[in-house]
């Protein structure tokens, strides 16, 4: 039971992490109509500037925190010259598009920082397990990621839900046509909008960095993985990807956890071993595909599309 | 550059005139080295690439004393593209040798135009078992080892120590399953725990990591190469499992990932067949001069790389500089007659090296974390697979 609830905070962790670049990829897609598989570059850029900005700031909170804006000011950037032309456009110039600038930000990252790939160390103090119920250990710095991005998530419902930026994003998501007739400065909107899921993105790459590796091309297998988040949870739905970026976390960690022993009383060990983890990196879009044919909209559908 | 070098050679060739027993005199030799310099592992390739320079340099960068041309190619971790860089090596630059490959499964994939081609290739660190047996070839040879015996060194090295429950974790790809074949088939205690994680994408490893800890193992035993290397290392002590269950690792520690993993390195003990302070004059040249050169320790990579330009140079010399003379140039290597890294070794009928495998653990010099030798675990260590090799000499 304690084993269990041990993984299903790795589940969160994962899921947390996945609900970052969700909730940027499917407001962009919400509101502006914009497939954007640009979207992982943003994930890399954030890791890259954080790396450099904790070198050069010696603190990891303070590098993390300019990273943020950094990447901020980068996605808006990129969004004045190289997205907007593609508005209005078919989704097939939008992927096209997009995926030259995820070549061109690869490149770009080469020319840069080189090819080998940075590491962000950890504070000494997060190298610890803390006990988070009677028996339960946890990571200190997974438990910062869970409890840091559940903030950042609050934000945003306050942010979307309450003041009157939001206000305006669920009008655009609702109906583009009429937010711009009303004299909404809808360009403006558009860049924060991008900006807004840039930042997201670009910090879950650098709070997952120190777990992994800041390389190019990191934010790609990780952005499949966000669109069948977006896919499962409705495409235009915060709230949907909030749910099944949980739910896709906690399957793909319970099928880690428990599939390669399941597998292998069925299998002979050696095959079971190897079969297991092949078997559990599957299951999510099994998921993905049962959705798609039982509630094509997604679980949550943003409402009157 | 090359038609400079061409250029002095034919001159070279004309003074001397008729009297030049062979054409081959007149050639560079073409070398063609596949390895990974993007990603997360380039450090690897680095190593290699730099200890192949500095080996080369020390030869007067020339083989048999024939001038020398390297193409470098990137493989990218993936077995298609080395495969493809192999055949591209093999068909369009026509190389005379090939040398490198870090990852089995790239090794293996290229293996079939190597063989086919009968290039004379020098394998400087993949160690598949399919290479030791049933696909080893005339003119393939390893300076390295096979992958089942550094971990099976650790497993005698856990029987020492007394542990008597383990829980085995490496990435699932060939060398993957070679490593924790090898730990199982010396360590005596029971294994309570085996995963293989995704390779080479999966950096997360909290699943298993915390699999471990409700396993309640004596030990855990890790094979982690390059950068994932570093964030097992990482996750392990931020997990808090660190000072809870002791942890043994083959290829996961090694100079390249000390810098990066500093004091959480300190205690994880490892084997290896080469150590930078094995105490041979070659092992200290080369320390040192690489040293001088990169600021930094060789790791066991370029050791192996560093001796196949030795290995070489051996063989070009024993054909006296005839290419051509593959059988001749063969048998000189068989004997392993030149000057290793590592010191004396003999080469099994498999072309894989028979040699000691020692016990390192990082330690503390001044500001630095070094690898230090402690013990030799296994003297003259022959790989369990090479009767499956028909070769016999």
């Amino acid at each position: 039971m304690l084993y269990l609830i041990e993984q299903s905070l790795n589940g969160i962790q994962l899921g947390m992490l996945l609900f970052l670049l969700a909730a940027g990829l499917t407001l962009i897609f919400g509101i502006m109509d914009l497939v954007n598989l640009a979207h992982g570059s943003l994930y890399m850029l954030g890791a890259y500037f954080a790396a450099t900005l904790i070198e050069v700031t010696d603190s990891f909170v303070l590098g993390i925190a300019l990273g943020i804006v950094a990447t901020l000011v980068a996605g808006m950037v990129m969004e004045m010259i190289a997205i907007r032309p593609l508005y209005g456009r078919d989704h097939l110039d939008h992927v096209l598009g997009t995926f030259g600038l995820l070549i061109f930000f690869n490149e770009l990252v080469r020319l840069i920082w080189g090819p080998a790939g940075l590491t962000i160390s950890l504070p000494p103090e997060m190298l610890t397990a803390v006990q988070v119920l009677p028996g339960v250990f946890y990571p200190l710095y997974r438990l910062v990621i869970i409890l840091s991005t559940l903030a950042v998530g609050l934000l945003l419902y306050v942010l979307v839900m309450r003041t009157r930026i939001g206000m305006l994003i669920r009008a655009g998501a609702s109906n583009r046509e009429m937010v711009g007739a009303l004299g909404v400065n809808i360009k403006l909107l558009y860049t924060l909008v991008f900006g807004l899921g840039a930042a997201l993105a670009g910090f879950a790459g650098m709070i997952q960095a120190p777990l992994a590796f800041v390389q190019i091309g990191m934010g790609e297998n990780i952005l499949i993985l966000a669109f069948v988040v977006i896919i499962i949870g409705g495409i235009g739905s915060i709230r949907g990807a909030f749910v099944a970026a949980v739910l896709v976390g906690l399957i793909d960690t319970m099928g880690r956890a428990f599939l390669p022993d399941l597998v292998r009383a069925f299998l002979s060990y050696s095959a079971g071993s190897s079969a297991g983890p092949a078997l559990s990196s599957m299951l999510i879009y099994a998921l993905m595909a049962a959705v798609l044919v039982f509630r094509p909209e997604g679980l949550f559908p943003a409402s009157n599309k | 550059m090359k038609h400079m070098l061409l250029a002095g050679c034919a001159v070279a060739a004309l003074a001397i005139g008729v009297t030049v027993p062979t054409v081959a005199q007149q050639k560079t030799i073409k070398i063609g080295f596949v390895s990974t310099f993007s990603g997360p592992v380039a450090a690897i390739g680095n190593d290699m690439r730099n200890s192949f320079e500095l080996a080369l340099d020390h030869h007067g960068r020339k083989i048999g004393g024939m001038p020398v041309e390297v193409i470098y190619e990137d493989d990218q971790i993936k077995p298609e593209v080395g495969v493809q860089k192999t055949q591209k090596l093999i068909e369009s630059d026509k190389v005379d040798f090939l040398v490198g490959y870090i990852w089995s499964n790239v090794m293996l994939a290229s293996l079939k135009p190597i063989v086919d081609s009968k290039t004379f290739t020098v394998i400087t660190n993949a160690g598949a078992s399919q290479l030791s047996g049933e696909l080893c070839s005339q003119y393939v040879f390893s300076t390295s080892w096979n992958n089942d015996q550094t971990p099976q060194a650790v497993g005698t090295y856990m029987n020492q120590k007394g542990v008597k429950t383990a829980f085995l974790i490496g990435p699932n790809y060939a060398a993957g399953k070679d490593m924790l074949e090898g730990v199982s088939a010396t360590f005596k205690g029971k294994i309570v725990g085996r995963e293989l994680t995704v390779w080479p994408t999966q950096l997360d490893f909290s699943a298993e990591l915390s699999k471990a800890r409700q396993a309640k193992p004596d030990a855990i035993f890790a094979f982690y190469p390059g950068g994932p290397g570093i964030q097992f290392i990482t996750q392990y002590a931020q997990s808090g499992l660190k000072g809870q269950i002791p942890l043994y690792t083959a290829f996961t520690i090694d100079s390249l990932s000390l810098p990066r993993l500093k004091d959480l390195a300190l205690g994880i003990p490892g084997a290896q067949h080469w150590v930078r302070d094995l105490p041979n004059p070659t092992n200290k040249r080369y320390v040192d001069d690489y040293r001088a050169r990169h600021k930094a320790d060789p790791a066991f990579y370029g050791s192996q790389t560093y001796d196949a330009v030795a290995l070489l140079d051996a063989a070009v010399k024993a054909a006296k500089g005839d290419l051509t003379k593959k059988d001749v140039m063969r048998d000189e290597v068989r004997k392993a007659n030149f000057p290793s890294v590592r010191g004396k070794f003999k080469y099994g009928p498999n072309h894989i090296p028979i040699q000691n495998f020692y016990l390192q653990e990082p330690v503390k010099e001044g500001n630095e974390i070094r690898l230090k030798t402690v013990a030799t675990i296994v003297e003259n260590d022959q790989d369990k697979h090479w009767q499956k090799c028909p070769m016999r000499w």
